[in-house]
């Protein structure tokens, strides 16, 4: 016990900034008439024993719970090993409150369960009820290492700077730091550099540009037919009736449905940017004349990707023509170019400007006039 | 070496100790093995103060236990899921035992995240405990945090242990994004949409970012194996070092206790380590370990086969993280478009940036900075071992619960759609009552905590105050009659008065008694205005000298006079205390 440790109980505690001296010039003192400033800590409160300390046939009964939860551990974990022979992976089972549920998740789930809790529970009560429930007192000590201590470590260090030159001889000093700084540039360097691509153009490319759009690719424009998605069918301007909606990707994009052949090389990458919706609109409700322009007798097309973080725009209310983006609820109204009306989104989505070919069906007549999906620094250059 | 020798030349000398009785069997045999291994390491002199080592007692200590067991039960169960997860984007068609998806074109990922649902036995039950552990995990953290935050446990000398904790918080969160974006289900393949972009949306270096991070165009095939080999190894190294280091520390400096009679700042009382708390403690890991097997068991989560594969365009309504990314979810629901502004033809999208890259790293900035905060604010340099109730630190109880408050807007505001559809509300309006509710509400939350703190603190006096009832009367020499008050503290009581006074710092004088000006520096006074912010109505606990006055002038007004034959004994009850 060193001197800043005071006695365990009956102390007071902590005298804080009160009970120092004080200096008679200091003006009058106002006396405390005998009491202390603090109340004392009255100690530890005395040991009331359980009734396993008392009585042996307490202790008995405590001994058979414990040993019982302990057994049903065991059985727990031989219930496990059997079920897991027993049962077929694929097996169902009705649970009341639940439903029909995986055999094995339930069945194993809850032996392995019982085979823990037993131990668990055993171990608790073994101890709340058999083991010493006398507390024990430990003396802290303050965190802070000795003076002597501390100065030693200066010492050492000191002694250390010293016999090794370094604070005589700046030379070593400057070009250690030197070396020591620069080192991890290589590795950073070798992992930064090499993560991936740069972007280049591509993310304000899209297929809709004329084929593949990822880094370094230069796209010529050419029409193309939209295509529903998945059956990556041609769409007549006719078959679209007014308030449906469809799903539709450019030419050449998706894959054969049957057969999983052909389309692009990366296609989840270009489906990440060209998914476009198609909407037929009664053209009097469509109050801008750009929209309109860029339509065909009503029928718009529209990025599907959200300008906010990039999730699709999946939902689309037919009667008030509003897209709501599910991941944050940035809504847009399509009767007015798409412009966000509410939610975290600040632009609108980017239009496709559409046409029909000779054989009627509708082929693109630019590609995206502005990147899609969520904004970037430098998306407006 | 027998005791029983021949030759006088061998009998104990004065001042010789007998030979002590020779140790058993079993103890000869556990220092056998034992002392194989001291003989080589020199273990036992650590490994027997280590058995001897007291810890105190509360149910609130448990909380950091079960996140440390939940961790390790992570740890376990993901160990076992690598066998059989493959961290590959590459393409396959899926032909396992679960028939909705049977020809669908996936990753290998999300396939093998399927055969460990369908086609593994017991795989499903791994993978079940694994996310429930990873949600206890957080859980269980959070609410550790809370209560280290509201006894000021994290206070000198712990303010180090507290920044670790606080970098493990934010570090379980990112493992356990990684981990739940693995298994490239619709789900979770939209919430690394989302991811990139708000990656994208960094000011100045975004685009190059999210190409770096996807290694090109999103998806890209690299992702899942990159938060794999995080998910797997670089967070999980970096978690158990700065875990071992939390761990240690608690075990250097000695847990702290709640406040009670016998225990003081020098001393822990507790039990030891061997047999208690070790039953205590191992048991306990069994317990957080079964109860997460039995919800394994019986509660679905995460059934990514509901979900299906992968694919950019389509997506599910209601889509929405695991509940601790939920906040800065919350938060990008709440921030306007209208944040976001060109300058000089370059976008910044403050719409975005601040919710979804700036108040993660922020919240826990703030979380860590918080005790070195309060110390500048108290100028407290003592050590502190013995945890403040709540309601004796009124003003960072108030804090902490206006964060929480602003923390559970987030929380709420990330499931607006759920509730619009559940409630029947219009999303719009949910939507304007979190932006407000985020404003208003974490300044209401701090006042009402408070208020109720210091009302706290004054029925604690009055309790103390009311003084101890002896039941004994006493008559005096000269006839009166009075019922003797315990003039001591009742044991109970000792919790209620144990606490330090506080008092709001004072600046000194701006001149000084030679009316030479003197200003306060800045920083002190910005330090007395903090003071006062924080101890300006401070209800500081009963003294002894005032307990006593409360005692001396109740025995006066419950002292009968003699010869008064209407008088009776008056009760405590009954009786002014003032």
């Amino acid at each position: 016990m060193n001197e800043q440790d005071t006695p365990t109980t009956g102390s007071e505690v902590a005298p804080g900034g009160h009970g120092e001296a004080v200096r008679l010039d200091e003006g009058h003192v106002v006396g405390q008439g005998g009491i202390p400033e603090r109340f004392t800590n009255p100690g530890l409160p005395h040991h009331v024993p359980r009734m396993a300390d008392l009585d042996e046939s307490a202790a008995r009964r405590a001994e058979k719970q414990v040993a019982a939860l302990f057994g049903i551990s065991i059985l727990g974990t031989l219930l496990f090993l059997v079920l897991y022979f027993a049962l077929d992976v694929d097996e169902t089972v009705f649970v009341p409150g639940i439903g029909a549920t995986s055999a094995t998740n339930v069945g194993l789930g809850v032996t392995l369960a019982m085979s823990l809790l037993g131990i668990g529970l055993g171990a608790v009560h073994w101890a709340k009820t058999l083991m010493p429930d006398t507390e024990v007192v430990e003396e802290r000590h303050p965190m802070r290492a000795s003076d002597a201590d501390r100065s030693r470590v200066v010492q050492v260090l000191q002694e250390g700077g010293d016999s090794s030159q370094i604070t005589r001889r700046p030379l070593i000093k400057y070009t250690l730091g030197g070396a020591l700084a620069l080192f991890p540039l290589g590795l950073v360097l070798q992992v930064g550099g090499s993560l991936g691509e740069l972007p280049k153009k591509s993310l304000s490319l899209t297929w809709w540009n004329g084929g593949p759009s990822g880094p370094g690719e230069i796209p010529e424009f050419k029409p193309m037919r939209l295509m529903k998605d998945p059956e990556n069918q041609p769409i007549k301007a006719s078959d679209i009736t007014i308030g449906s909606v469809v799903h539709v990707m450019p030419e050449g994009l998706l894959p054969d449905p049957k057969t999983q052949e052909g389309g692009a090389e990366h296609l989840l990458e270009e489906k990440a940017k060209a998914a476009v919706l198609v909407m037929r609109l009664d053209p009097s409700q469509i109050k801008s004349q750009k929209e309109l322009d860029w339509g065909y007798q009503g029928i718009v097309a529209y990025s599907k990707i959200c300008t906010h973080v990039g999730c699709p725009v999946g939902l689309y209310e037919q009667q008030t023509h509003h897209l709501l983006c599910p991941c944050h609820q940035s809504t847009f109204d399509v009767t007015q170019d798409c412009k966000v009306i509410f939610g975290p989104a600040k632009r609108p989505l980017p239009q496709l400007k559409i046409t029909v070919d000779d054989e009627g069906y509708l082929v693109s007549a630019q590609p995206f006039r502005e990147a899609v999906g969520p904004s970037f620094w430098e998306r407006g250059q | 070496m027998s005791t029983q020798t021949a030759r006088p030349a061998d009998a104990l000398r004065d001042g010789d100790s007998a030979p002590q009785a020779p140790p058993s069997a079993a103890a000869r045999k556990i220092g056998g093995v034992a002392g194989w291994v001291d003989d080589r390491t020199g273990a036992a002199k650590p490994v027997g103060y280590l058995m001897k080592k007291v810890f105190p007692d509360h149910w609130s200590f448990m909380l950091g236990e079960i996140a440390m067991y939940s961790m390790i039960i992570c740890l376990v169960t993901g160990a076992f899921l690598t066998f059989w997860f493959v961290p590959s984007a590459g393409h396959t068609i899926y032909d396992g035992s679960y028939v909705p998806l049977r020809g669908v074109a996936m990753s290998e990922a999300y396939k093998s995240t399927l055969d460990i649902s369908f086609d593994i036995k017991g795989g499903l039950i791994i993978r079940q405990i694994h996310h429930w552990a990873a949600l206890m995990f957080v859980v269980a953290l959070v609410v550790h945090m809370f209560r280290v935050f509201f006894t000021g446990a994290f206070r000198k000398p712990r303010e180090l242990n507290w920044v670790i904790g606080s970098v493990l918080a934010l570090l379980a969160i990112v493992e356990g994004f990684a981990g739940y974006s693995l298994p490239d289900d619709l789900l979770s393949g939209t919430g690394i949409r989302a991811m990139a972009g708000f990656v994208q949306t960094a000011p100045v270096v975004g685009s190059y970012l999210v190409y770096g991070i996807f290694g090109g165009p999103f998806p890209g095939e690299m992702i899942i194996p990159r938060l794999y080999s995080a998910h797997v190894l670089l967070i999980p190294a970096i978690l158990i070092g700065l875990f071992t280091a939390h761990i240690g520390l608690v075990f250097v400096q000695k847990h702290t206790q709640f406040p009670g009679p016998g225990r003081t700042n020098e001393n822990v009382v507790g039990y030891p380590v061997m047999p208690v708390y070790a039953a205590k403690a191992g048991g306990f890991f069994f317990i957080v370990f079964g109860v997460l097997a039995l919800i394994a068991a019986l509660v679905q989560i995460n059934p990514v086969w509901a979900y299906g594969p992968y694919d950019p365009s389509p997506v599910t309504a209601g889509s929405q993280p695991d509940w601790y990314m939920g906040f800065a979810d919350g938060a990008l629901r709440l921030l306007p478009g209208w944040l976001e502004f060109t300058v000089f033809g370059f976008t910044v999208s403050m719409n975005i940036f601040p919710g979804a890259l700036l108040l993660l790293p922020l919240v826990y900035v703030v979380l860590g900075a918080y005790p070195f905060v309060e110390r500048f604010v108290t100028g407290d340099q003592r050590e502190h071992h013995i945890l403040d109730r709540p309601r004796n630190a009124p003003t960072r109880t108030g804090i902490g619960m206006a964060g929480i408050t602003a923390y559970t807007v987030l929380l709420f505001a990330s499931g607006n759609d759920i509730m619009a559809i559940k409630l029947g509300m219009s999303i719009n309006d949910l939507t304007w009552f979190f932006r407000i509710a985020l404003f208003v509400l974490p300044p209401i939350a701090f006042w009402v905590t408070k208020r109720i703190c210091l009302s706290l603190q004054r029925r604690d006096r009055d309790l103390v105050l009311h003084g101890r009832e002896s039941g004994t009367i006493i008559r005096t020499p000269d006839g009166r009659f009075f019922e003797r008050h315990e003039a001591g503290l009742p044991e109970e009581q000792w919790v209620l008065v144990q606490h330090d006074a506080v008092a709001p710092l004072q600046l000194e004088a701006e001149v000084d008694e030679h009316g030479v000006a003197r200003p306060a520096q800045r920083k002190d006074r910005v330090r007395a205005a903090l003071s006062r912010f924080y101890f300006a109505d401070a209800v500081n606990p009963v003294t002894p000298a005032e307990l006593a006055a409360a005692h001396h002038h109740g025995h006066e007004t419950e002292a009968i006079e003699g010869g008064d034959d209407t008088a009776q004994i008056e009760s405590g009850e009954t009786a002014s205390r003032y």
